[in-house]
């Protein structure tokens, strides 16, 4: 394995594996905080140069993380399709990178390359990519999933409805998501973030969207965002919950920061699989987001992309329904501006995508990241080009319950029609019932959340 | 960490007020301790999730005078009276109408004047004169500038050999109560809250009897710069009043940290904190009379965060 070269007259040593890949990445504060990033454009040149050169085999044979010591490692590792993988294993990451660049390498053939690679093989070819090639790679990969209803076709833009409530009050909640259905939201799902933990208020809030969803015959499907042990217990008491959720982590340390496992993940799988009120055969809402090994000291020195390609290495195997990166909400130690936020938006929507995953993206920010409205116009747009599966749809952006700002019920009918997309088709069939929209364009009825009262 | 702790708190705002509209009736200062123990014993439960930041528990009420009155914009509603009624049942932005498929002007200007406040919440510095009002002097952390504090928590973890020097020179040694204030991620926090929470705190430790050290303000601060505080003045307990993450609804909310015997290596665990402090949260003076209650309680069981029993 080569780790050695010379860029502009200067030569350059490194170490391992997780000092090139972490010296490969465009700049982010995240890895600057870990110690960890290239010092200068330069020494990331020079990164990148070695990275393009090594083989698949090189990243395999030299695990950042060995399976042995980590439980994310292992299901990567098994889930690696060795036929495939033999395949290619001597390919460099730039071969890689053109091929699925390539006219050659249709959408099948992405498909079936991707289950001979490993989340860091993937992570790699990242690297090695301007935004515009992670639009042109991602834009080329259709992963549509089905829970009551089917998303993620071409020519698709879904959107979760985010009804969240400072106090969860169960009337409140509902406001705010009648004039999201009014925008043509909810596609995606109608998922709420809750206040309060408990099984109680989980089945409350399962319970009240159940029988909107009902009374309305909407198709879609219903989610509360509560860690999955609280879920699991208001599924076992009866709560209809036709998705799952749970925050996702790259390794098993970061995981049990979370407070899950590999074991806990596979009895909830199998809870839903007994208990779930939906069609499936996809039941799973994961979220992602860089940084977040890092904040519960589980990253190893491992850079921050290559960390959240892991993550989709768990979530693949658990078919999920729905994959969300929240990219901008973890902070400026991590994402420090709107350079660096839409830089991790399209890696991440990548990434994911390649990995076989429904990817969605909640376009946001806090306000102590160097962000405005206007990146997340600019950075929706190219994810909405990028054909990303669903975006999240908060009341004018600003959600009054995590405190901190998305895309709007308008800017996701704005996507759709600049871009010429649609909503689901089985959504966008309610609609035209409803009387929403025509012809793929809101109505003049379009916009009054009194239409649900 | 930091946000794990505030988020503990904003929980148990938020069970609180859920309580209050069941019950329709003003909550006893027990059932506040009550239910601040509930959520932080369960949130500090092996496994407890590391969650978000929740701090909109005050949003029904508008911030300040300059708030427009929140009326739907929607020409031709299918049932007006609904539409009031939709729009008392949160504080989200709804009801807003839309110009083809984007939002009104006036709605428009509303969310980036709320971020404006924002924003300047976290770039602002503490007005002057309110340290004045409580002869603060300034020590600084070793934040150097704004961008920096940002990026860098650790560096806002650490005073400057200056401020080192500083505190020797003119604080207390080992107080009882050492009171200290910083701007964090918010300044206006500090400009809307102290003249409110600092008096009634300082009554509150009189009715108890606690002396208190030499008060000070931390340019820079992130919460646990009060570990080095604690290693240079080695107060018996420590209360840090600083400036949280700013919203829209409110860009002036302050939280108290505090914690028995600080020094380096605390885990955020051994900090008790109240947050929302503003308001139209947590109330600034009972804020203050409560945290004096909570240091009180400190002092007698020798001990912080989980293993303090309210």
């Amino acid at each position: 394995m080569n780790t050695k070269t010379t860029v502009l007259g200067q030569t350059y040593q490194f170490r391992d594996l997780k000092e090139i890949f972490a010296k490969a990445n465009e700049d982010k504060s995240g890895d600057q905080l870990a110690g960890i990033a290239a010092s200068d454009s330069r020494e990331r040149v020079a990164a990148k140069q070695v990275l393009a050169d090594l083989t698949l085999a090189d990243i395999r044979n030299n695990p950042m993380l060995p399976p042995e010591e980590d439980e994310v490692s292992r299901v990567i590792e098994e889930g690696i399709n060795e036929k495939i993988y033999n395949e290619i294993k001597n390919w460099s990451v730039a071969e890689l990178r053109e091929y699925i660049l390539s006219h050659n390498a249709g959408e099948n053939d992405i498909k079936r390359i991707s289950r001979g690679l490993s989340s860091e093989m993937i992570a790699a070819t990242a690297k090695l990519m301007s935004n515009l090639d992670l639009i042109t790679a991602a834009a080329k990969i259709r992963n549509v999933t089905h829970c009551n209803t089917a998303i993620g076709q071409p020519g698709v833009l879904a959107a979760r409805v985010q009804p969240n409530h400072p106090s969860d009050n169960v009337q409140g909640i509902k406001a705010a998501l009648y004039e999201g259905l009014s925008y043509g939201i909810g596609d995606a799902v109608i998922g709420i973030n809750p206040v309060i933990d408990t099984a109680d208020s989980v089945k409350d809030i399962l319970t009240m969207t159940k029988e909107v969803m009902n009374k309305w015959e909407i198709p879609t499907q219903n989610c509360v965002l509560a860690h999955v042990t609280t879920q699991m217990r208001a599924i076992r008491q009866g709560a209809p919950a036709d998705l799952i959720f749970q925050s996702l982590a790259g390794s098993e340390k970061g995981n049990n920061a979370f407070g899950i496992d590999v074991k806990l993940l596979d009895e909830a799988d199998e809870l839903m699989r007994k208990e779930g009120t939906s069609y499936g055969p996809n039941f799973w809402y994961f979220e992602t987001g860089q940084g977040s090994e890092l904040s519960s000291e589980a990253h190893f020195g491992i850079d921050q992309v290559t960390m959240e390609s892991r993550c989709y290495g768990l979530a693949r195997k658990y078919n999920p329904f729905i994959v969300n990166t929240v990219v901008g909400f973890i902070g400026p130690e991590y994402l420090y501006d709107s350079r660096q936020v839409i830089r991790a938006g399209l890696e991440d929507h990548y990434m994911g995508k390649l990995h076989g995953l429904p990817m969605g993206c909640d376009v946001c920010y806090t306000n102590h990241m160097k962000v405005d409205q206007n990146d997340m116009d600019n950075l929706g747009i190219l994810l909405s080009a990028a054909g990303v599966n669903f975006v999240i749809g908060v009341a004018m952006a600003d959600d009054v319950m995590l405190n901190y700002q998305s895309t709007s019920f308008h800017d996701i009918a704005a996507f759709r029609e600049v871009l010429g997309l649609r909503p689901a088709p089985a959504f966008e069939k309610w609609l035209e019932k409803m009387g929403i929209m025509e012809n793929g364009k809101l109505t003049a009825r379009a916009g009054d959340p009194t239409i649900f009262m | 960490m930091e946000q794990q702790l505030d988020f503990l708190v904003d929980k148990v705002v938020a069970e609180l007020q859920k309580k209050l509209s069941e019950l329709g009736e003003k909550a006893p200062a027990q059932a506040v301790e009550q239910a601040v123990e509930k959520v932080v014993e369960a949130s500090m439960q092996p496994g407890a999730q590391p969650s978000v930041e929740v701090n909109g528990a005050a949003a029904f009420q508008s911030d300040v005078s300059e708030e427009p009155e929140r009326t739907a914009q929607i020409p031709n509603p299918q049932w007006k009276e609904g539409l009031d009624e939709l729009l008392t049942s949160t504080p989200a932005r709804i009801g807003v109408w839309r110009t083809g498929v984007r939002p009104l002007t006036k709605t428009m200007l509303q969310l980036r004047r709320d971020h404006a406040a924002a924003v300047d919440a976290v770039y602002g510095e503490v007005r002057q004169e309110v340290l004045d009002q409580f002869s603060l002097f300034t020590v600084e952390t070793q934040y150097d500038n704004t961008e920096n504090y940002l990026k860098r928590p650790d560096m806002g973890r650490i005073l400057t050999d200056e401020g080192v020097r500083l505190l020797q020179e003119r604080c207390q040694k080992k107080p009882q109560v050492q009171i200290v204030v910083s701007d964090g991620l918010s300044a206006s926090a500090v400009d809307a809250n102290l003249k409110d929470v600092l008096p009634s705190l300082l009554d509150s430790l009189k009715s108890y009897g606690l002396s208190c050290g030499t008060p000070f303000f931390v340019k820079g601060g992130r919460v646990a710069s009060m570990d080095h505080i604690g290693e240079v003045l080695e107060p018996e307990v420590l209360v840090m009043l600083i400036g949280e993450r700013p919203g829209l609804v409110t860009a002036h909310s302050m939280s108290a940290y505090m914690c028995y015997r600080p020094r380096k290596g605390m885990v955020e665990s051994e900090r008790t904190v109240i947050s929302n402090i503003h308001r139209q949260g947590t109330s600034p003076v009972e804020a203050g009379a409560h945290i004096g209650t909570i240091l009180s309680k400190m002092l007698e069981q020798k001990a912080s965060g989980v293993k303090l029993v309210l």
